[in-house]
This record gives C-alpha cells, structure tokens and sequence, in this order.
C-alpha cells in the first residue's frame, strides 16, 4: 500500500504553507528519519522527516510551491517490493486518501498532531486552474497564485484571468529591471518577489499600526553600574559565557514585568489576557527578515541561561530554522537597535502583546548629578504601548521599574 | 409537510413535470427538501411525450427504412419493403408512455409528491391547484420553480388546426403519409419533420425566413446541410416569407414571398408550422408578482431567481435555447442554490450543445465562426470530412465533416460545428472540453480511440493547427 505524504503541520494554527525544496527525487530510496523536503512557513524553514522506509515514487507538489494546504498529498512513497503499478489509484484525486494515511511524516523534532481536522480538501494543495486559464495568465505574465478562483471547487477559470487582467492583475516576479507603469517618472528598479515572510511582516506590522493605538514613553537609564556588573560576572565566568547588555536588559524587563503585571499583557477582542510569566520575544534581524524568538519564562530564569537561550536562538533564527514554538507566543517583546547606534526609536507593537521596548545604544553622555555635570553611559528605551490595553501610567511605572533594575542592577539578581 | 387542516405546506413546490421541473424536484428530494410537483398534463413534459423522445423514435423508424432500402449496399436483397404509418406512430406513442411511466416512478422513488392539476400563484409562497377548473386544494411553499415550458408558436391566420395544418404535436400523432408536405420554418423541429417524411417518401418543401436552413448553425453547417437535405429531394427555400395560407379540400396553398418581391404558390396536403415557441405563462398568476416579461419569457438572474423573491422559472419558459437538457440543468442549479449547496456554478449558455436528429444529423456546441469573429476572436479553424474517416467509411455513412474554431492567441476552445453519421452522440466530447476550458493542447494529447466516428474529432484539432494526417 503506498504512503501518501502530508503537508505537515508546523503549528497549530498552521493552514497552509510553501515546500520550498526537495531534498530527495522521485525514484530515490528512503529511510526512516530521512529528510524528505523543506517546508517554509511564515517564520521559519523546516525539515520534513520520513518516518517509513521505501521509495520516494512520486512528488505531488513541486517545490517553490506555496499556499500548499496543510494534510494535502504532497508526495507518494512505496514500500519495499512495491512496484509502480501500485501507484495506480493511489494518487491522491480524494480527500479521504489524505485522511486515511495521517502523520505519514513528521516534522523534524515535532511531534505530528493526528489528522484529525483536515482543514482543506485534498486538492487544495493544488492550485486547480483550467488549462486556458493557465495559458491565459502566462501569456498576460500574470501570477496564478494571486488569482481567486470561481469555478468549481475554486478552480480559476477564464473570467477569473479577465477580471484580474482587468483590475491590472499581479505580474508574475520577474528578476529583469521592469519599467514601472505606475509613473512614468519612476525609476527602474528590480522587482524581488515577496517571500512567506515579508508578506506576513508586512500583513502583521499593517496590522498592528491599523489596529492598536499606540503611544510612546522614553526614559533614560544609566548604565554604569550594569556594566560594571557585567565585567564582574564575565570575569567569574571565565569563558563560561559571556553577558551581553542584551541580556541584562531581558533579564530586567522580565523582573521589571514581574512587578507591574498589568504591563504583561495582550489584547483581545474577549478581554485582556494578563500572561502569567515574562515570556519576552525578542526582535532578531536576519537576513530573511524580521523574527522574534521567545525567552520563555525569562523571570525564572538566570542570566546565563538567558545568555546561552539568546545565543542559540539567534542562530536558528538567522539560519530560519527557528520552530513554530520558539517564536510564536510571548507576552512583551524587545527590540535593540543600540549596536547599530541608534540612539531611540518607536517599535511597532508586536499585537497581540501590548508593549514593546525599543532599546537604544548605550553611550557617555552629559548628565547633571547633584547640581553638578557628569559623564554617564546613557541608554534611552522607548515603550510603545496598546492604549487598548495599557495606560499611561501602567506604562510609566513598568519604565520606572525597569530603570531601577538596570542602575541598580544587583536588584535583578535577587 | 403539515396537517391537511392548514393546507399541504411544502419547502419547494415546482410547477411542470417536463424534463427542468421533475429533474429539479427530484434534485430537490436527493437534498433533502420536502417538495412537491404540479403537472397539469403529462408528466415528462413536452419533451417526453410531444417531443425529443417520441421524435427520435420516429426517425428511427425512418432510419431503418432508409438502411432496408439500402440493403443491397450492404450485401442484402430485400423485396417489397411496405411502410407501416400506423405501427410506426404506435411505437413512437408507446415509447412515450414507457417513458412517461418512469418518470413517475422516479418521482414516486423519491418521495415527490405529484399534484395533478393546474397551478395559479395566489400570492407569496401560495399556489391554488385546479382539477378541470375546479379548485382542488391550497399549498403553500417556501419556494416556488415555474417550469411551464412552452407551446409551438402560432403565425396569425395560419394556426394550426390539426387537419390540415400540423405544430409538431400533430405531426407526432400523423394519420396518413402526406404525398406533399410544406414545413413552414427550418430550425431543429421543422427540418427533423421534413427529414422524416422525406425519408418515408413525402415531397417536402422547407420555407424559411432567414437566409440559411438551421440559422443557429455555423454558416458552413447550414450550406452542408442545405445542400445534403436536397441531394435527399428536399426543396429548400430561404429568404421567403409565407404571406398566407389558404385551406381547401383538395389541400393548403400558402402564398410566399421571395427577397426580391416574387411571390410563389405552394400547394401540400400537409402543412408544420415550426416557427418557434412561446413561453407557457397565461393563467399562472404571474400578474400578482414582481416577475418580469420579455419577448415571450420570464426574466430569471444567473440563478434563476425572477423579480419576486422565493419565485424561480427554468427551461423554456425562462430564456432559450428550448432544449430539454438546458432546462434540466437550471433546475439543478436553481434547487442547488435554493438548498445552500456549495459551489453551484452558473449555466454558461456557450456550454450548451445543440443537437438536430435529421440526416444527416448536425451537431454544434459554441460559438459559430461568424460569432467567433464578431467577438473580437482571430480564429484558427479546423475542418475533417469524415470521407477521411475509416468507420464511417465501413458504416456506409461518410457524408459530413467536422469543424472546430480556436482563438488563435490563446488557443482557447471556441466551438465546434459537425455534420455527419452520430455527430449527436459525438458533440458530448467537445462539450466537456468547453466546460473544462480546455486549449488545443487537450485535444492533440488525447488518444482517440481506433475505429471509430470520434477520430474526426480529432482530426478537425489537428486541421486547425495545420497537421491533420487522413486529410
């Protein structure tokens, strides 16, 4: 009986995602915990694991495929001493197939919910299009995936090409300088397509500026005695591991939240979820784009074992291999643009928590002490926050807090 | 359904047992609504009792007489071959009744309940059921699909009697072979008539008001055709006018008018008048409702919604083409969409295949090339005589070709026009790739199967793109 593959699911919530890439062909042999392919979702590139032995006989959905639904066939293998005939009837034409074989492969590291709801038909993998449709939509260099189709079972049909050609359309990407015809004054320039993740950056960044009302709070904390604090610690470490002012500031945030509760929050149209620990997504550029990995519980945690959690996530982050649960979730987020040396900025809030610190560079400024100018290593944060959900004041007295911690920092340890 | 003491209450109640009304009734029961059906008449409709189905039996008998006569071709002697007029009526008449029975019993099956009388709208959601004028009973319904047909359409001064002057029905139910027949109109009904009596021997006359016999045909089809029907004995006239008909007992003269003013005396025992049909809408109570009325039919939404919410009308009675599979598929899509089904596609009227049961028989699905180009289409047109065509060369029938039209840009399929031996069986093929939006590249990577009709479909494709083999 040949296995039907599945599109897996990566999260709970995941729908639908790209097969970015093969890594075996049709025709080659596979073995338990074999890579099969990669699966890009909104955040993050996962391997697809092979949990039988056999053969890779057929491959459903190419890759570079997106929008591929979760449960829908995506590849055939053959067990030992099937022969290809057996794949007569076994491509998938009907959902039941999809359903029947559920957690034929698992994620790498994830454990496979059963299949129990399929959220799609098994076509829905597929984009169904008529064939003049396809050819019509080439012709007119116009991208099927940006095409909604009325036919049958959501198959795009020729009205369906019309009406877009009509509304202008979403040209297939193209890699060749394209004169744009929206002015004519504009320049040329090289169109690079969206990929999974900008588009959800940019769907949830939109989303997030449409949705909450934010408002911003600055303060200025001193750094001196963190720093001071941080050469001690790294000096005991001994090459142990080695504090970063990052994650002090994680550690502070978490103790600060600790503290002002009512700033650990999320909004929701049912209410205001108070998160129960200091869950801190932290902002980490790579070069896919923006992702935020997740401290979990940072204010149980201490600050090398913050320091090494940090260090390994940014590295799966940068090589998008980040797992839906190390960055979905977390109750405030942190960005720090300050190694770039920035001196302040307005984070956009990361809905649906409530706050977001952007953290600028630390630097020697003028201070007055006592009625007297002095030299202090300075850094300003700015707290962008939901007014949905948090006030003014609930905001000032988490800053507060959080300043408290970072000049007197042996506080935070305790 | 409620009790009697409130009258019979039902989800959907259709109106007209032809084949849109009892296909969509028995839709309606498959999904589970409670419905009934009011048939005044017979149940299977025109199309059953009056038309597609007892024709066909007809023409089968005409068939056969025309093959017995042939026989020699085929290596058989057979003498004295006599026309039997009456048993020829009679199985067309039983064929009818077999059939007429079935859809009943599919009614039955599928727990229809089937009021036999006349229905007039009331007002919202309520219908009276007349028995011979008397009102029987009161239903109420939550929907309501008028599928009343329609009836031969009658030319002032020349209306049918019966006698002498014919509507298909008449012409069903022939007492006698008429020596001379004269057709008045050449679509489907009037050539599929003039075809059968010609084949048992009749001297027929076709007149038609339009340039060309079959004028919803590609102009090539109709040229064929023309040209096929009088090799046949037919005598064809187009462009002519029938100013009048004048009956005596020695038989009917009707008066024709050529484009250039000529008129021509034509005298026949017979005479069909095949001039179209109109809606069958009088006594419905339509004037109560915010339904709509144009040119002789109810005015329906792609849905088959008419003006007055929860009141639908399907088949002939709503729009043409007058064929029975179009109005068996608007019920489907109309109860479809009443029952909330998901996915109900809208009927592509370009998805509908035409078929003419004459000989030889004419097919066609699409757009005409002349409505191809008035359309804004550059066209690659592709032509196969199934002279080239091995079977049809072995069944003795290799008259007729097969063309087929593509939008030269996109390749689109655009229509397909074919004359020849079973083109009616055939036109299925190029109908699913119409549905399917298929291109010539469907067609030039399908297998055709050897021998067969069917290969000069492929053939045609082929001749499109410049690469027939067999031709």
């Amino acid at each position: 009986m040949p296995i039907i593959i599945t599109m897996p699911a990566l999260s709970p919530t995941m729908t639908e995602g790209t097969l970015a890439k093969w890594l075996l062909k049709e025709g080659d042999p596979v073995s338990s915990g074999d890579m099969l392919a990669e699966i890009e979702t909104d955040k993050a590139t996962m391997e697809v694991e092979a949990i039988d032995d056999g053969v890779l006989a057929r491959i459903l959905v190419p890759e570079g495929t997106e929008g591929v639904a979760v449960n829908a066939p995506i590849a055939i293998l053959l067990e030992g001493g099937e022969d290809a005939s057996a794949l007569d009837g076994a491509v998938p034409a009907a959902a039941p197939m999809a359903a029947a074989a559920p957690a034929a492969v698992a994620p790498a590291g994830i454990p496979v919910a059963p299949a129990a709801a399929v959220s799609k038909p098994a076509d829905g993998g597929r984009t169904l299009v008529s064939p003049l449709a396809r050819r019509m939509a080439a012709q007119a260099g116009l991208d099927l995936a940006s095409v909604k189709g009325s036919g049958p079972r959501g198959r795009i049909v020729k009205v369906d090409i019309e009406a877009a050609i009509s509304r202008g359309g979403v040209p297939v990407a193209a890699s060749a300088p394209v004169a744009a015809d929206t002015s004519v004054y504009e320049g040329e320039f090289e169109l690079q397509p969206l990929t999974t993740m900008r588009k959800t950056i940019a769907r949830r960044m939109s989303e997030a500026k449409r949705e909450a009302p934010h408002f911003y709070l600055t303060m200025d904390c001193e750094l001196d005695a963190l720093l001071a604090l941080r050469k001690d610690l790294n000096a005991q470490a001994d090459g142990a591991f080695k504090l970063s002012v990052n994650d002090l500031v994680i550690k502070a945030t978490a103790v600060a939240l600790m503290k002002v509760p009512d700033a650990n929050v999320g909004y929701g149209d049912e209410g205001i979820r108070h998160y129960k620990s200091a869950d801190i997504s932290v902002a980490v550029a790579s070069e896919r784009g923006l992702i935020t990995p997740v401290i979990r519980n940072a204010n149980g945690k201490g600050l090398e074992a913050i320091s090494k959690e940090m260090r390994e996530l940014a590295e799966k982050a940068s090589a998008g291999k980040l797992m839906p649960e190390e960055y979905q979730g977390g109750s405030f987020s942190i960005s720090n643009l300050g190694m770039y040396g920035v001196k302040q900025f307005d984070a956009v809030i990361n809905i649906p928590q409530a706050c977001i610190l952007a953290v600028g560079a630390g630097e020697q400024r003028a201070v007055v002490k006592d009625g007297a100018l002095a030299i202090a290593v300075v850094m300003s944060v700015t707290l962008s926050v939901d007014h949905r959900a948090v006030d003014g004041a609930v905001g000032a007295r988490f800053l507060a807090a959080f300043r408290g911690l970072l000049e007197d920092p042996m506080t935070m340890l305790l | 359904m409620a009790s009697q003491s409130e009258g019979l209450a039902f989800d959907l109640v259709v109106v007209g047992g032809g084949p849109g009304g009892y296909v969509a009734a028995i839709r309606a029961a498959q999904l589970g609504l409670d419905v009934a059906l009011v048939e005044r008449e017979h149940l299977g409709g025109v199309c059953l009792n009056w038309g597609c189905i007892p024709t066909k039996a007809l023409l089968r008998s005409a068939e056969v007489y025309h093959l017995a006569k042939t026989a020699s071709q085929y290596g058989f002697k057979i003498k004295d071959i006599e026309i039997d007029l009456e048993a020829i009526i009679q199985r067309s008449r039983k064929i009818a009744k077999q059939l007429n029975g079935s859809v009943g019993h599919l009614l039955k099956q599928n727990k229809v309940g089937v009021l036999n009388g006349h229905a007039r709208l009331l007002g919202k959601g309520r219908l009276a059921v007349e028995v011979d004028g008397v009102a029987a009973m009161e239903v109420s319904a939550k929907h309501i699909i008028l599928a009343t047909g329609a009836r031969a359409r009658d030319l002032p001064g020349m209306e049918a009697d019966g006698k002498q002057i014919w509507s298909y029905r008449h012409a069903l139910m022939a007492d006698a072979l008429p020596d001379k027949l004269l057709v008045v109109g050449s679509g489907a009904i009037g050539i599929e008539f003039a075809s059968f009596f010609n084949s048992l021997g009749s001297d027929v006359t076709v007149v038609e008001v339009l340039d060309r016999v079959l004028p919803v045909e590609d102009e090539e089809i109709s040229a064929l055709a023309h040209k096929a029907f009088e090799k046949r004995g037919m005598r064809l006239l187009t462009g002519v006018q029938v100013k009048g008909l004048r009956k005596a007992i020695a038989g009917v003269t009707a008066t024709v008018e050529f484009l250039d003013g000529k008129t021509e005396d034509i005298t026949a025992d017979r005479v069909i008048m095949a001039v179209g049909i109109v809606g069958n809408m009088e006594d419905l109570g339509l004037e109560n409702t915010k339904v709509t009325v144009d040119r002789g039919h109810v005015v329906v939404d792609p849905w088959l919604g008419t003006g007055e919410p929860g009141l639908y009308a399907i088949g002939d009675l709503a729009s043409p083409p007058w064929l029975a599979h179009k109005a068996s598929h608007e019920g489907m899509i109309c109860v479809e969409k009443i029952a909330g089904v998901a996915d109900v596609q809208p009927l592509n009227a370009m998805n509908i295949p035409g078929c003419t049961y004459c000989q030889p028989q004419i097919a066609s699905v699409g757009l005409t090339e002349a409505a191809a180009k008035a359309a804004g289409h550059k066209v690659r047109v592709g032509r196969f005589p199934f002279i080239g065509n091995g079977k049809a060369i072995a069944l003795g029938d290799p008259e007729g070709m097969i063309k087929t039209i593509f939008d030269e840009t996109s390749g689109e399929f655009l229509g397909a026009h074919m004359i020849g031996p079973e083109v009616t069986e055939l036109i299925q093929g190029y109908t699913m790739a119409r549905t399917m939006e298929s291109t010539e590249a469907e067609f030039l990577h399908t297998v055709f199967p050897h021998p067969t009709l069917s290969e000069a479909m492929h053939e045609s494709v082929l001749d499109a793109m410049g690469r027939a083999i067999h031709f």
